[in-house]
């Protein structure tokens, strides 16, 4: 009887996960199926290099907003990772207690505001802050990397912390005791041993960047063009499905899904990125 | 005995928040010759090496109270960079430490790092320390391998060697062998036997057979307490103390 149980908790145990994997295999089938079509259509390439989105006249090239996804994860990048982890070097090194119980869970709050809160913010702060004090027409690669880059702090700062919370103390001892400054310590032994936690941290927040919807659509003007400045409004991969997906019908709709196969595959690249670098010891 | 000690300790108390690590201990130590350390756990040995580099300052909450002169000069003056201090008195741990880099780039990276050494001569100095520590032989093929590639005792005698690198004057060494093959170990007392012309070593030893075969003054602590100095010989074979006779033969610890 006893053994029956143990036998029956991991067989439960089992059904339990494969449902969770198997709606993943259900996306994954049903958005290749939608989407497919379009690609035999159109072609692969045209469909991916193509220059005009123009559905109700059967044109549908994403390159803009590859393009524009690309931009505004990469303005985020630059702006969001060296203060994440500058951040988590604050944290895990020189805040004094007092500080770290403040800023923690105000990082954790960060984290929890919904999406929609921050493109709300980005459209009646960052946006006219932009269109009056640097120039263009505000709804611009730059707003929606600011509004990301805002976006991706929490994951950046507290994976990276983490990382560097999980080194050995021996590490900071022994260069400590080689008479290294505590920054020369930091810098040279602590940084480079969380190297792969760090890199890490900085792919799952590109992630979140790339995948982000809600936030974006509202700052980013959404124009399928090609952008020549940081200052021109841009529509990403997501932001295309999102806008679009309500009254689209035919091959339009399957345009849309295809568009999510491209991102799909563009975060698959990300992921296993993080995980390539993550084992790698 | 050398005229002018390495080492005075004068009344020196040693707090961890409330808890007192190290009671009132006085204790000389001398230039270029080897000293155990010994005692059973938690008798303050540990704290006692790092209070002589300051890496007790560390702990939040440590305090200490009294003196410690080294070449008559306090190494808690206000004008001591304890990075400096902490270049002259070198230390080597109980858990082998690699810096996640290669084999040279470890023994090269404080000399580098102080700009004491370029080019040709860095090629030189690491040889040189690599040999003293005994373990050139093990690894002049190669020398730009990861160091956590590395046995343990091979690892420590590469900490070892990362230490004499930056040319210090005195080697705390705590528990460096606990871990070790005895083959490594053997390495270890070997190359410590004859470093002590150049160095001050201060050893705090993991059983009191080492002690025994590498000291030449040997200093018994109990719950943070000296109990007893003297020479080699002299406390093992006539201990002054009933307390320190009954540790080195055995009888607690």
């Amino acid at each position: 009887m006893r053994r029956f149980k143990e036998k029956l908790s991991g067989r439960i145990f089992f059904v339990l996960a494969l449902s969770s994997i198997s709606a993943l295999a259900l996306i994954t089938v049903f958005i290749v199926a939608k989407g497919a079509p379009i690609f035999v259509k159109v072609g692969v390439r045209d469909f991916v290099f193509g220059m005009s989105w123009a559905p109700g006249h059967g044109e549908f090239g994403i390159f803009p907003m590859i393009v524009g996804t690309l931009s505004v994860t990469l303005g985020a990048a630059v702006l969001g990772v060296p203060l994440g982890i500058c951040c988590s070097i604050f944290l895990t090194e020189f805040a004094p207690s007092v500080l770290k119980s403040v800023f923690r869970p105000a990082i954790q709050l960060l984290a929890g505001i919904p999406s929609v809160v921050y493109g709300f913010w980005g459209l009646i702060f960052v946006v006219p802050f932009i269109r009056d004090r640097i120039g263009g027409p505000g709804l611009s690669i730059l707003a929606g990397s600011v509004i990301l880059a805002i976006m991706i702090l929490p994951t950046v700062i507290m994976i990276s912390e983490v990382s560097i919370l999980a080194l050995p103390r021996q590490y900071k001892q022994n260069a400590l005791a080689l008479g290294l400054t505590h920054w020369q310590t930091i810098r040279s032994v602590m940084l480079p041993a969380a190297k792969s936690g760090i890199v890490a941290a900085v792919i799952l927040g590109v992630g979140r960047a790339v995948g982000e919807t809600m936030a974006v659509i509202m700052v980013l003007g959404n124009a399928v063009a090609l952008p020549k400045s940081i200052l021109d409004p841009v529509r990403t991969l997501t932001t295309n499905i999102g806008i679009e997906m309500g009254y689209a019908s035919g091959e339009h709709q399957q345009a849309l899904f295809a568009t999510g196969i491209v991102l799909f595959i563009l975060i698959m690249i990300l992921n296993s990125a993080a995980q390539f670098i993550t084992r790698r010891k | 005995m050398s005229p002018q000690p390495k080492f005075v300790i004068k009344n020196l108390s040693f707090y961890y928040g409330g808890k007192r690590a190290i009671h009132d201990l006085s204790l000389d130590i001398a230039a270029n010759e080897i000293l155990s350390v010994i005692g059973p756990a938690n008798s303050g040995v540990t704290t006692l090496l790092r209070a002589l580099n300051r890496l007790g300052d560390l702990v939040p909450g440590a305090r200490m109270e009294g003196e410690i002169l080294m070449d008559g000069k306090s190494v808690y003056d206000p004008d001591v960079s304890v990075t400096e201090l902490r270049r002259k008195i070198g230390m080597v741990f109980e858990v082998p430490t690699p810096l996640p880099m290669s084999i040279f780039d470890n023994v090269a990276y404080g000399p580098r790092l102080i700009g004491k050494a370029n080019g040709k001569s860095v090629a030189e100095s690491v040889e040189r320390v690599l040999r003293k520590a005994a373990l050139w032989d093990d690894v002049k093929d190669r020398l730009k391998t990861p160091a956590m590639s590395l046995s343990g005792g091979q690892q420590q005698r590469l900490c070892f060697a990362r230490v004499l690198a930056l040319d210090p004057e005195v080697v705390l060494l705590d528990r460096p062998c606990s871990g070790l093959d005895p083959i490594s170990t053997a390495k270890i007392e070997e190359s410590l036997s004859q470093l002590k012309e150049q160095y001050t070593i201060v050893v705090a030893p993991h059983n009191v057979q080492q002690a025994a075969r590498i000291s030449d003054r040997v200093a018994f602590m109990l719950t943070g307490s000296l109990i007893e100095e003297n020479r080699n010989v002299e406390i093992f074979s006539r201990p002054k103390d009933q307390r320190t006779s009954d540790y080195v033969t055995g009888r607690f610890g």
